[in-house]
Order: C-alpha cells, then sequence, then structure tokens
C-alpha cells in the first residue's frame, strides 16, 4: 500500500509525505466518514494533476482564507521510548485495526500485555501536560480525530490516562 | 493435486491468515509469550469461590468496599448504582437462625446470561468466568432478566476516571469479573486472589476462598472436598463456580 500523499493540504502536490518532519495532513486517510472533506481533497488532488501549480496554489491560498478548521493537527512526542510498536506509517493507517484485533484476543481470551494494547498509547502518548490522550483538543488521540471527524467511543469506557504509578 | 501437496497448500494457508494488515496469528500468539504477557485463559482451569456464612460477620461490608476499590465502582449505593458484589442478611423464620452472604456473579457453567444474550456480548470464557464484552453490549438488559441473582447492574450515567485495567461507561451491563485482570496478569496463578477475597481474609473472616476448582491441590478444591457446600438455586442446575458453606 501506498503512503498517503499529503496533497490537499497547504503544501504543493506531492510534497511532504507523512514520514517527513513537515505538518501532517490526515485528511485523506479519513476520507471515507468525511466525505465532504474527501470529495474537496480529490478535487484539488485532480487540479494538481492537471499540472496548473498557479490553480493549486489559489486553492491553497482560498482554504487557508477560509478558516483554521484545516489546522494540521497537533501531534504531540511520545513521553516514553523512541518508537512506536510498528512503523509510524503503518500505525497512521492500521492503528485501529491492530487495536479492534487485539482486543477480542484480551477480553474473550485473556491474553494481557500484547503489543497492540490500548493501555500500551495511553502509557507512551498521554499529554505531558494534561496527563491525558483525549482531554485537551491538542491531546493525542483527539487531536487527530477530530480533524479527520473520525468520532471514536473508546474513551467512553477506557481511561484515557495512565494507572497512578506507572512510569510518566 | 496429490493428497500431500493440498495439506502443504493448506497448512501455508493457515499460516499466512492475514487477521489485520501485517498481523498474522501466529505473530500474536508470539506476542503473547514475550515478556510479561499472560497465555490467557485456559479450559484447564475452573475459577470459583468458596464463602463460608459461619465465618461471614453481619454488617461487615469489607469486600464489597474493596470490589468498589478495586475496580472504580461508586461506593454510594443509589436505586441506579452499580453493586457488583452485595451483602444478603438472611434469616430462617422458623428457627430465627441469622446469616449474613455475600452475593456475586455466580459465574454458572451454564449461565442464563449467555443464552439470552442477542449480541454475543455475554460470554463464559475458557477458564469459567462470565464475562460481557462490552464492546458488544447493546444494553438491552436480557441477561440482568435471566439472572436468578440479580448478580448483574447496567450503567445508566456516563462515568468519568475508570480505571485503566477495568474500562467500564454508560449503557452496558456488567457484573462480578472474578479480577480477571489480576488472574491475567498473575505470574504464579495458584497464588491469585480477587479483592473480595483478599479483604475479607485481611480482615481475619477468612470467609471467601478463591481458586482453581479444577486442581486438586488447590486450597478450595481441599476444602470443597472436605465440607459440604450447596450452590444458590442448586435446583436450576447452573454449575455454579461460587459455592456456599454453612447456609
Amino acid at each position: 500500500m501506498a503512503p498517503p500523499r499529503s496533497a490537499c493540504g497547504a503544501s504543493p502536490p506531492g510534497g511532504a509525505s507523512p514520514d517527513t518532519k513537515g505538518p501532517v495532513d490526515l485528511s485523506c486517510l479519513a476520507s471515507g466518514r468525511a466525505s465532504g472533506r474527501g470529495a474537496a481533497c480529490k478535487a484539488r488532488q485532480r487540479t494538481g494533476q492537471a499540472g496548473s501549480a498557479a490553480a493549486a496554489w489559489l486553492g491553497a491560498l482560498a482554504i487557508m482564507l477560509v478558516g483554521n478548521a484545516l489546522a494540521a493537527p497537533v501531534i504531540e512526542r511520545a513521553t516514553k521510548g523512541d518508537r512506536c510498536v510498528e512503523d509510524v506509517a503503518s500505525m497512521r493507517r492500521n492503528h485501529m485495526r491492530f487495536l479492534e484485533h487485539q482486543r477480542d484476543a484480551t477480553v474473550h481470551g485473556g491474553i494481557r500485555g500484547a503489543k497492540h494494547s490500548l493501555k500500551g498509547c495511553i502509557d507512551c502518548h498521554a499529554s505531558k501536560t494534561t496527563g491525558s490522550v483525549a482531554q485537551a483538543p491538542t491531546d493525542f488521540c483527539v487531536s487527530c480525530h477530530a480533524y479527520a471527524a473520525v468520532k471514536i467511543d473508546c474513551f467512553d469506557c477506557h481511561a484515557t490516562r495512565p494507572a497512578k504509578g506507572a512510569a510518566p | 493435486m496429490s493428497r500431500r501437496g493440498f495439506l502443504g497448500v493448506a497448512a501455508a494457508g493457515l499460516a499466512g491468515v492475514v487477521l489485520a494488515p501485517g498481523v498474522r496469528l501466529i505473530e500474536v500468539a508470539q506476542a503473547a509469550s514475550e515478556g510479561t504477557p499472560g497465555a490467557g485463559a485456559s479450559a484447564k482451569v475452573r475459577w470459583g469461590m468458596l464463602i463460608d456464612t459461619t465465618k461471614c460477620a453481619s454488617g461487615c461490608t469489607d469486600c464489597v468496599t474493596a470490589c468498589n476499590t478495586e475496580n472504580g465502582l461508586d461506593p454510594r449505593t443509589t436505586r441506579t448504582s452499580s453493586q457488583w458484589i452485595r451483602k444478603i442478611e438472611i434469616k430462617e423464620i422458623r428457627t430465627g437462625r441469622q446469616a449474613s452472604v455475600p452475593v456475586m456473579c455466580q459465574h454458572c457453567a451454564s449461565p442464563p446470561c449467555v443464552d439470552v444474550c442477542p449480541t454475543g456480548a455475554s460470554f463464559k470464557r475458557a477458564d469459567g468466568i462470565v464475562l460481557v464484552d462490552r464492546h458488544t453490549c447493546i444494553g438491552c438488559r436480557y441477561c440482568m432478566m435471566a439472572c436468578p441473582y440479580k448478580a448483574r447492574s447496567f450503567v445508566h450515567e456516563p462515568l468519568a476516571d475508570q480505571k485503566p485495567e477495568v474500562p467500564r461507561g454508560k449503557g452496558c451491563v456488567e457484573s462480578c469479573t472474578l479480577c480477571v485482570h489480576r488472574i491475567d496478569h498473575a505470574a504464579d496463578r495458584s497464588k491469585v486472589t480477587t479483592a473480595c477475597a483478599e479483604a475479607c481474609t485481611k480482615a481475619g473472616h477468612g470467609a471467601i476462598v478463591f481458586g482453581d476448582l479444577n486442581d486438586p491441590d488447590s486450597e478450595i478444591s481441599r476444602r470443597v472436598r472436605a465440607v459440604r457446600s450447596t450452590q444458590l438455586r442448586a435446583d436450576l442446575g447452573l454449575g455454579t463456580g461460587v459455592r456456599y458453606e454453612g447456609l
């Protein structure tokens, strides 16, 4: 699977990929759910492919003028470790599948502590300031999900912060 | 294709079953065997409890408090609050004999709650623990009506500050889990115990014994061999994992 192109943000088509340090645009990932934005994204891609760079830039400018709704999500660095349980691109696209798969092994099979656990996410990605992954709008989980218009109900039941006494 | 060839292809296909992109069953199993992850629920084990009602003190609620603390339940008893374990005072009218009995999910071998669940959310683990999968629970509460022990509660209000080990939330039914997170994380499962049993022993009553009913050397097995114990509503033939002594 090809990595998602960051073709619908403020950068020109074929610009920064999610692996680079620049601002990350995840709206294409969520095109299935956020149909309006997804359609706009595709439309803009077509414009870019037509070769009219000026049109693309004008489009980008127009989006920036519309408001800050498309501001890139804040992705706070993990507080622990230097790498995730999978590579970044794989996590961005598939974290929900990893979690969903392991949750059944945990709830029904009683296998705890395998690497794709939601608790594992929270232990590393809880914000340094709020101590949570879903309290402030800039916290790790809600930041991207708000941007991609994906409503998750994980935190209706699951704790959003590491257990008390766990290493920060 | 020869029989051997067919089997070889079938085996290769099974080994490569892709569960999620990049995840195969074999990797989950390997991940589970690395470091601390537990081996999971085993059908060789049958978790159970023996409650000695002659030792259970009237008015003592240490087991209830311990359960609330362990699982992050609201300690206040309101009309809608969750109660995973309750203290019941019983009295035989004829003789006047009284007893105090903690009642929780009895972890039936043939659980009625599992029979009636329309979504499969209510299920029995391989080791006999009856649980609710909240990911699948739609909150219909059929299981609450089916349970002869009134062991289940429905969460009516939004919750906050749940325990990381015990996720729970509005719209789902829940009940005693036999402290399943303790069991799954335990390095030595012969020493694992529940919060209620631990609190009862600590309070000096020792009325609750938790253990593996399938292990002939466990304390609970020795006790149920030696003393007469009964199941609540034994007439229903549910094969409860929780047994009572002195009723």
